[in-house]
């Protein structure tokens, strides 16, 4: 095992110092971080800083018209969360499925943003509802729209001494988010296919606006596929709409091959998942 | 870094790097060899400790965390040690562990420290012991002998033991605690 420095911050405006003045990789809830000192996944980092000790980028707040969780929320908090459970129900189920107890109990959004997996369970939710990423520095905090942070495969917008302060989920009246993940087994998978699906209508009768669909594990980065999004937004949730919006979402991705699925598997699964989503709100 | 914390209510020091695992710390660094080491990458379980009263893979977690924390490890499970005198028995063993033993829960015996770890967290959380539930709260675990089935009839079986000792506590005349 290979063990670098750590550095343990106690307050944000260390963290910030120390962060300016080497570049350290960031250890949150350490259930990426700690796989990554085995050395099996590429160099290990050569310095880092403990982020866990930092009390200000913890808590779940409800802000005006907006969901605010610090970085250091853990997918446990987020389940047992009865703000969230009421306003953006399915960040509760997206967190219920990642690993089990035991990485719930550990592993936190902002490390699950910041680890820019193309896999990554939350990032599909986060895309979907026009989450913002606030991000901090010495030089103070910037804000990040989701579809803007993952730049490429584990490409962040981050710069190398800023890290993940909190996330903001805007609260929009009469929206409708919907997620699923499709892995090998419910407990310890990672996702062949995670998508969240996101719409704004009055009513069931009435039609969709302001669509959004977040997908991860085909691509090599979470994406929002906005050709889909077009093709589902001003239409009622028919069956012509399924049946065209999964014929578009299968041309839009990229899937691979690889360890967990083909990309064949990918597309066909993320066209049928989608299509089931749009028939379950249509109630047909 | 020096850390200060408990295990298995015992008051550790230790002054160690700050990043090494605490899966090392407690079998390397302070010989309690009942935690397992499966994968190490946090997907078997065989490593489970509790973290104030909370699951972790312990694998995952940098001691420099764990600074005034309690953590509880297999060997904190039985009510007593043995010794020379008093070597072993079924009834120095807590009712989770008895449950495993009579049910056939282990075989192996490579899960088992965290599986009973994990056992012990869902018996806390007095949780109604439905089969669903019990299955959640180990599916952070791998076993690759018993198929899971006598494990999970382990936890149910401690569950409903430790359900009828509180009942028989609760009743008037009975064990006053308070």
């Amino acid at each position: 095992m290979i063990e670098p420095p750590l550095v343990s911050p106690t307050g944000l405006d260390e963290a910030y110092r120390l962060l300016a003045e080497a570049v350290h990789r960031p250890v949150a809830g350490g259930t990426d971080v700690l796989v990554q000192l085995a050395g099996e996944l590429g160099p290990p980092p050569e310095r880092l800083i403990d982020l866990w000790g930092l009390d200000e980028l913890r808590g779940i707040s409800l802000d005006g018209d907006a969901l605010t969780l610090g970085a250091l929320t853990t997918y446990t908090e987020i389940r047992r969360s009865a703000v969230c459970r009421d306003l953006v129900p399915a960040l509760v189920e997206a967190s219920a499925t990642i690993g089990a107890a035991q990485i719930q109990n550990r592993g936190t959004l902002g490390g699950n943003v910041a680890n820019a997996s193309p896999a990554g369970d939350m990032l599909p939710v986060l895309l979907a509802t026009d989450a913002v990423i606030v991000v901090g520095s010495v030089r103070g905090e910037r804000e990040v729209p989701a579809p803007s942070f993952w730049t490429g495969y584990r490409q962040t917008a981050l710069q190398p001494d800023e890290i993940v302060v909190r996330i903001r989920i805007p609260l929009i009246a009469d929206r409708q988010v919907r997620f699923r993940k499709i892995g090998t087994r419910r407990a310890q998978a990672i996702s062949k296919v995670v998508l969240a699906l996101s719409w704004v209508a009055e009513s069931p009768g009435v039609q969709w606006r302001m669509v959004r669909l977040g997908l991860g594990s085909v691509a090599e980065r979470p994406i929002r596929a906005t050709a889909t999004e077009a093709v589902l937004d001003g239409r009622l949730p028919t069956s012509d709409t399924a049946d065209t919006a999964s014929v578009r979402v299968a041309a839009e991705i990229e899937p691979i091959n690889d360890v967990r699925s083909t990309a064949d598997y990918r597309r066909a699964v993320t066209a049928r998942v989608l299509h089931r989503l749009i028939r379950e709100a249509g109630g047909w | 870094m020096t850390v200060r914390f408990t295990v298995n209510d015992e008051p550790v020091e230790v002054n160690l790097p700050g990043v090494r695992r605490l899966l090392d710390v407690l079998r390397e660094d302070l010989g309690l060899t009942g935690t397992k080491e499966g994968c190490g990458e946090g997907e078997c379980g065989a490593c489970t400790v509790l973290l104030d009263g909370a699951v972790v893979d312990s694998c995952l977690v940098p001691i420099s965390q764990v600074g005034g924390h309690a953590v509880r490890t297999v060997e904190g499970l039985a009510p007593r040690q043995p010794d020379r005198d008093h070597p072993a028995g079924p009834d120095d063993l807590n009712v989770l562990q008895r449950a495993f033993l009579e049910t056939g829960g282990a075989q192996c015996g490579i899960c088992t420290p965290g599986m009973l770890m994990a056992g012990e967290a869902f018996l806390a959380s007095g949780l109604p012991a439905t089969d669903e539930a019990i299955r959640e709260a180990i599916a952070g675990n791998l076993c690759r002998c018993t198929g899971y089935t006598k494990i999970i009839e382990a936890i149910a079986l401690a569950a409903s033991r430790q359900a009828a000792t509180r009942q028989e506590a609760g009743r008037p005349g009975a064990g006053e605690r308070s």
